[in-house]
């Protein structure tokens, strides 16, 4: 395995996007991040700053007053940047599929590289999608 | 000509104050994690870190100011090395090394990389970090009135020696000063305003994470991030060890639980504190702070 992937995969620092959801999956991603399980092991820690994210952790259905700022902050994120769907709505809409106010999936207007579903997800889940996606970008390598 | 850069560069400046800042990082992040009840991160943690920032891709806003804004994070680090240097060649060599008043200017250099990220934070454009900058720059007039009347009682107490490696002999020949009423007052001090000075929990007020993002650094990326990170790592290592050269007779390759024990002293202040907001910092400094540091002045004075 290279440094570069090596560096890359061994910390990543997580940024969290809400994009109009119930917050029921922002408040398992805090719950991921305490010392129970302990992400930093594996380096993940939360960031501020969207400048300094390798993650960025997309949560809820995506309403149309947010496309264009999520938008924004994707194109503001350094790269190399992956973008993880987090939750059922973030992954396909969940129970709004047919809602007049999300009409857009999240994947068709940022590139997800890895989607978690659940109503929330457990913190076991996210932990077990961030594996699948080191070993996906191991793979590309 | 070559030694010289061979110091300022590789020892014991940049490479081994870097090498030792990170560990003492790693540290610091392990420790916070053992008194959380966690495992923590490995030992390569805070390298990793620093590689992975290194690769990514800079960002630069476009409401930036460019040059000061890829200028500021060089002036922290360069003056971090100079001030390391300076610090461990005293060290080295007490009787030889050095030259007078250069206590004045370690002040000074130790001063620089908060002006570096006042600099970097306003040239960016964000009103975030202009906010971060504003607090920054209230902390820095906060925490240095106190710092260098602290500075001023073992200047007292050796009768005027301005020359760092002059202090230790002094200390070496007289007993340390932190031994002393007048040093001990002092040292405490010194302690808290360390704590200032390297941005650390109850004091990091201009880079709070929950509040005002990542305040000071929030439109800094990949390279840039890293050496603002860098010069951080390697001012938890050089502040104990100045204030060990003035207070605590030297630092020695053998005495480096002294070291330990100071950083311990820092972990401990971070992990048991509730960050303060900036007036409850600024009257704390103002207040207590200077009280205790001119007390500890006027017992040097009367010999204590």
């Amino acid at each position: 395995m290279s440094l570069r992937l090596k560096a890359l995969t061994k910390s990543i620092w997580v940024y969290h996007l809400s994009t109009g959801s119930c917050n029921n999956c922002d408040i398992e991603i805090i719950d991921m991040l305490t010392p129970r399980f302990d992400a930093e092991r594996f380096g993940i820690t939360l960031v501020g700053s969207v400048r300094h994210a390798d993650a960025i952790l997309v949560t809820g259905s995506l309403n149309l007053k947010a496309i264009p700022r999520i938008k924004q902050v994707y194109e503001q994120a350094a790269k190399p940047c992956v973008v993880i769907a987090i939750g059922v709505c973030a992954c396909g809409q969940g129970i709004f599929k047919n809602g007049p106010n999300c009409p857009n999936p999240v994947d068709s207007v940022l590139p997800v590289d890895i989607y978690v579903p659940g109503c929330p997800p457990k913190p076991e889940a996210m932990i077990a999608g961030i594996v699948k996606l080191i070993e996906k970008l191991k793979g590309k390598k | 000509m070559i030694k010289l850069f061979f110091n300022f560069l590789i020892f014991p400046g940049f490479l081994f104050t870097a090498i030792a800042g990170l560990a003492a990082s790693w540290i610091d992040r392990k420790v916070t994690a053992r008194i959380q009840w966690r495992v923590g991160p490995p030992w390569y943690q805070p390298l990793i870190d620093l590689v992975k920032l290194s690769i990514k891709e800079i960002t630069v806003p476009r409401t930036a100011s460019k040059e000061l804004f890829f200028i500021s994070p060089m002036i922290g680090l360069s003056a971090v090395t100079l001030v390391s240097t300076l610090v461990w060649l005293a060290n080295i060599g007490p009787a030889s090394k050095g030259f007078s008043g250069d206590i004045i200017v370690a002040v000074y250099l130790l001063t620089l990389p908060a002006i570096a990220v006042i600099l970097g934070a306003s040239a960016s454009g964000n009103p975030l970090a202009s906010l971060g900058a504003s607090r920054e720059i209230k902390m820095v007039m906060a925490y240095e009135l106190p710092f260098i009347i602290s500075i001023i009682v073992p200047i007292i107490k050796s009768h005027g020696l301005l020359r760092l490696g002059d202090i230790i002999n002094y200390q070496a020949a007289n007993g340390p000063f932190i031994a002393s009423l007048s040093g001990a007052i002092a040292f405490i001090v010194m302690i808290f305003c360390m704590q200032a000075k390297l941005g650390l929990v109850p004091f990091d007020a201009s880079e709070a994470e929950t509040e005002i993002m990542a305040g000071t650094f929030i439109e800094y990326s990949g390279m840039l991030l890293a050496i603002f990170k860098l010069t951080k790592a390697m001012l938890i290592v050089v502040l104990p060890l100045f204030l060990i050269t003035l207070f605590w007779q030297g630092f020695g390759f053998l005495s480096l639980w002294k070291y330990l024990i100071l950083l311990v002293v820092i972990i401990l202040i971070r992990n048991t504190n509730p960050r303060v907001r900036i007036d409850q910092a600024v009257r704390f400094f103002w207040g207590k702070m200077t009280l205790l540091s001119i007390i500890a002045v006027l017992l040097a004075i009367k010999g204590m």
